[in-house]
């Protein structure tokens, strides 16, 4: 069983195509890495893959079980773009708690355990100090991270985290991709939207390159990254290092 | 305070107030989070369109405009969620179309708009005992999901994909905020009054996030700051003969401006820390050839980045590490 399945997707945004019969799948602790440059469809292909964008063709599968009639949110983590707005009075550890939910029943308080998942949640992105601290008087890697602490914090065997590198430093990046790790020898799938690969190139078991909506490589991270000496395995910019890719270039 | 408890109209009236000031900031602070800080004062016109029909079909007020304001809730939150009413005409219309509707409806009745100022700016002297309880059962109505679902209703306002991803059912969360809002504008339209009850929901609300951190902290001393003016406010308009909705305001931005001044001193204080002088003085430190990381932005004098003198050269310091220019690249100082 796949943990991700999409057979031909297809979706359109203001009556124009983004997605263009897309396959995907994802197989249980595989470390999957969505490329691409900007406006290829990243985004809106994870966004569907969630249920956030409707498809208007083709069949989109979590957990073997169809998006329409799924149902076990509590084994999904979602880590969007960094967009902290509606979060900016809050505490750490209440976003964090707030990953939560999908284990705990309305009117309910948090259990043991809940509690439990959120305070291993805020010390495996190493933010167990700033649980008391206000988002707004975090720096914009440490808000990623909280991000990414509030996906963990339902403990889900697929992780989807949309563009989590971008603005953070090599360093934050690289605390990334020891959790990220970590996870993945645990068994949790990783669905992971990145404009550059930069730390995370290690962990990557494949990657999948998009370009117009539609998936044009998929298969081992080596074959896509062009060598640079300075960079290694870094791809900082996919729409002009891609060369065979590139759309611009081919016309 | 003691001779205003012995008018039983006056105890009707304060019991009001502290259940208006409970529940107000209580569902306020889902509004402000959703940015939505003027639905307040779009239900409480709306709410006077309902008012206007009881007048004119002479039924109790507060039953027909919970009725009216709660349609009109449901109706401004389908047009949001459809996208709708992205350019504001959509709510603008409904919202002054309510506002016309309640007075041409009292005249009609025979009442005119005077009728209607009671329900406006709030009256402690109208507020029956069967009021009072109706005032009390729809407060326990929105008090309980506004508190036992509050961790729901966080998620949901403060990042509603999120919330998506994680199975809570967003729609009817959000159509149950518009709901719960309209139902406490209602509500508070004898002691603050419609026009002014957007000003409960929202301002205790400014002044808590000014006092406390976190979103649980918050709600409760919003709910403490709503009580204290309401029930100020109240005893306040006994003693000088006004409308109490007018004090109940006056004092809540009170409060504001004085949690305003109190936040701006913590803050003063906070940023006083030590943090730049260790880092000037430092330049006997060996520099590592670390490259930073893609850097697009190009440091100059003045560039906004504060510059410190590094040994022979200038460090630029950017998001709290050092920057130091070498050849087409930056290094980590």
């Amino acid at each position: 069983m796949h943990i991700v399945s999409a057979h031909d997707v297809s979706v359109e945004l203001g009556g124009l195509p983004v997605l263009r019969g897309i396959n995907l799948s994802l197989g249980r602790g595989e470390a999957v890495a969505l490329l691409g440059g900007n406006g290829s469809g990243k985004s809106t292909l994870v966004r569907s893959l969630l249920g956030l964008i409707p498809a208007q063709r083709g069949s989109i599968e979590l957990f073997g079980t169809s998006l329409s009639s799924f149902s076990q949110w509590s084994k999904v983590g979602y880590v969007p773009q960094r967009s902290t707005g509606g979060l900016s009075g809050a505490k750490v550890k209440e976003v964090v708690a707030s990953g939560r939910l999908a284990h705990r029943r309305p009117f309910l308080p948090a259990s043991a355990a809940d509690r439990r998942a959120v305070s291993d949640a805020l010390a495996a992105v190493g933010l167990s100090d700033r649980a008391g601290s206000e988002m707004t008087h975090l720096s914009g890697g440490q808000q990623q991270r909280v991000l990414v602490a509030r996906a963990l914090a339902s403990t889900p065997e697929l992780l989807v985290l949309d563009e989590p590198t971008a603005g953070v430093d090599l360093e934050h990046q690289q605390l990334l991709a020891a959790v990220l790790s970590q996870l993945l020898r645990s068994g949790t799938s990783v669905l992971v939207v990145l404009h550059e690969v930069g730390a995370l190139a290690g962990l990557v078991n494949r990657a999948v390159v998009l370009r117009e909506g539609r998936v044009v490589h998929d298969g081992a991270l080596s074959e896509v990254v062009t060598g640079h000496p300075h960079h290694g395995h870094e791809i900082d910019e996919p729409a002009h290092r891609l060369g065979f890719l590139n759309g611009t270039v081919e016309r | 305070m003691i001779e205003m408890l012995n008018y039983p109209f006056m105890q009707r009236a304060l019991i009001a107030a502290v259940l208006t000031g409970l529940i107000a900031p209580a569902i306020g602070i889902y509004i402000v989070q959703r940015r939505l800080s003027l639905l307040g004062d779009g239900l409480g016109h709306v709410a006077i369109a309902g008012v206007g029909l009881a007048l004119m079909t002479g039924s109790a007020p507060i039953p027909v405009a919970v009725v009216v304001s709660v349609l009109g809730a449901v109706l401004v939150e389908i047009l949001r969620q459809r996208g709708k009413a992205t350019g504001d005409v959509g709510l603008a219309i409904l919202f002054y179309g309510g506002l016309a509707g309640g007075v041409l409806m009292s005249g009609i009745a025979g009442a005119g708009a005077g009728a209607l100022s009671q329900y406006l700016f709030g009256s402690l002297t109208t507020v029956t005992g069967g009021d009072l309880a109706l005032i009390a059962v729809l407060a326990v109505v929105v008090l309980v999901p506004t508190l036992g679902l509050a961790p729901q209703l966080f998620a949901v306002c403060s990042d509603e994909e999120f919330a998506r991803v994680l199975g809570l059912k967003v729609r009817l969360y959000n159509v149950m905020v518009v709901v719960l809002a309209a139902i406490t504008v209602t509500l508070a339209m004898r002691t603050v009054g419609l026009l002014l009850v957007s000003a409960l929901m929202v301002v205790p609300v400014a002044a808590a996030q000014n006092l406390v951190r976190g979103f649980y902290a918050t709600l409760i001393c919003a709910m403490v700051v709503g009580v204290a003016v309401s029930v100020g406010g109240a005893a306040g308009s006994f003693y000088a003969n006004t409308a109490p909705g007018a004090l109940i305001v006056v004092l809540a931005i009170g409060v504001f401006m004085l949690s305003a001044a109190f936040s701006v001193l913590l803050a003063r204080r906070r940023t006083v820390a030590p943090v730049l002088p260790e880092l000037i003085t430092d330049d006997t430190i060996e520099a590592p050839h670390v490259a930073a990381e893609e850097h697009p932005h190009t440091h100059v004098a003045g560039c906004g980045h504060p510059a410190v003198q590094h040994g022979d050269h200038t460090d630029f310091i950017h998001q709290g590490h050092r920057h130091a220019p070498h050849a087409d690249h930056y290094d980590e100082h």
